[in-house]
């Protein structure tokens, strides 16, 4: 009890945001972000793979509204995909937890309050979001995506048992020490690669939680699910069969 | 290689741990051997494992050890004739029409009860709003994406 009274007036988050070309998606998260973290003690970590079209200098620019201490620019030259994004946000973050979220806002900064709720009534060293129970949810999925997205959901649920709803979801919550011991021993890529980082901690025996969002998926249509996809998850669940 | 037993994975149906003890060759690493023993009548089933002391069971070998446990049961109701034989060489299609008939009843139970969340995206539109205003009249550039 004492332990986590003590954890809760140290508790810092750090919130690693990977981008690329999300211009004004970045600045409606800060926004965002701020309005439902007030009164907590938290920095934004933006991992930039050299956008094209500004988001760089949008994030400058909030730098000057928020403070350069809130919001942390760590740029890399190019895309280097979004695990070496985590481990390069990583590096830059000064708090004892560390908060994944994507930037074009289908994870709303208004499940953050519940996360760490979540996180301080249980002790939980992870805290995941999941849209599969009910109070979470997804908007802008047709059938096809829903079937694909159930159908690999009950595939890796009866193959894997994972001990979470949901696997490829990356809206997180980790103690920074749990994150930094599990993302060392990941080497997938995509969405694969969260589902290697909950089976793992799983089978490290962390103790996770989950936590409903919902999902509001903007980006209709270039949804990439083709057949090309069915085939990575598919080699990703026999990969995670049998190295974990 | 230096070993002792840790407890294993184990079946109610009359499992046995076996205790073994493996003298010592100087190897720094320590390592386990685990064994599930299955006893049905007739049929004694074993599953070995020898990993890292520090690695916990691979996923693999549980689902292994699972199906050589239903494979002993499978075999022992050969061998005692309880069910007539014609019946019992179709068990393992059974199982595995059943394990189909399963998954598919809980792809089509979950399509049905996937939580949507419409009035969500109202809601992060008018987020939008508040945000691109509040961020203009600091200065911040909004303009169209």
């Amino acid at each position: 009890m004492e332990n986590q009274q003590k954890e809760k007036s140290s508790a810092k988050y750090s919130i690693i945001v990977p981008t690329y070309n999300e211009r004004l998606n970045i600045a409606l998260i800060v926004y965002l972000i701020f309005k439902h973290l007030s009164g907590i003690d938290f920095e934004i970590i933006v991992v930039d793979d050299g956008s094209p079209d500004g988001t760089q200098d949008i994030v400058k620019q909030l730098q000057q509204v928020y403070g350069e201490d809130c919001i942390l620019l760590r740029p890399r030259p190019k895309k280097l995909g979004l695990g070496t994004a985590y481990m390069h946000g990583l590096k830059h973050a000064s708090g004892n937890f560390v908060v994944i979220m994507d930037a074009d806002l289908s994870h709303h900064p208004k499940y953050l309050p519940s996360f760490i709720k979540k996180q301080m009534e249980t002790g939980a060293s992870i805290v995941t979001g999941t849209r599969y129970v009910k109070g979470g949810g997804v908007h802008g999925w047709n059938l096809m995506r829903k079937l694909t997205s159930r159908g690999a959901n009950v595939l890796a649920q009866t193959f894997l048992w994972p001990g979470v709803s949901d696997l490829t979801g990356s809206f997180r919550l980790y103690r920074k020490s749990v994150l930094e011991d599990v993302i060392s021993s990941c080497v997938s890529k995509g969405y694969v690669f969260q589902m290697e980082m909950i089976v793992r901690a799983s089978r490290k025996g962390y103790h996770i939680e989950e936590v409903p969002i919902t999902f509001v998926d903007r980006v209709y249509g270039s949804s990439k699910l083709g057949g090309s996809e069915i085939v990575e998850y598919l080699k990703g669940l026999l990969y995670l069969l049998f190295t974990t | 290689m230096f070993g002792t037993l840790r407890k294993g994975f184990e079946f109610h149906l009359g499992t046995e741990i076996i205790n073994i003890r493996i003298p010592s060759d100087g190897s720094r690493i320590d390592h386990e051997l685990e064994a599930s023993m299955i006893h049905v009548p007739f049929v004694s089933a074993s599953v070995f494992c020898i990993h890292p002391r520090n690695d916990e069971m691979k996923h693999i070998v549980k689902i292994m050890a699972l199906l050589v446990a239903l494979s002993a049961i499978w075999i022992s109701l050969l061998q005692i004739s309880v069910i007539p034989d014609s019946y019992t060489w179709l068990l393992p299609l059974y199982f595995i029409i059943t394990l189909g008939c399963y998954g598919l009843f809980m792809v089509g139970i979950g399509l049905m009860q996937f939580p949507t969340c419409p009035q969500e995206a109202i809601l992060l539109q008018q987020d939008i709003i508040e945000a691109k205003d509040f961020l203009k009249t600091k200065g911040v550039d909004v303009g169209s994406d």
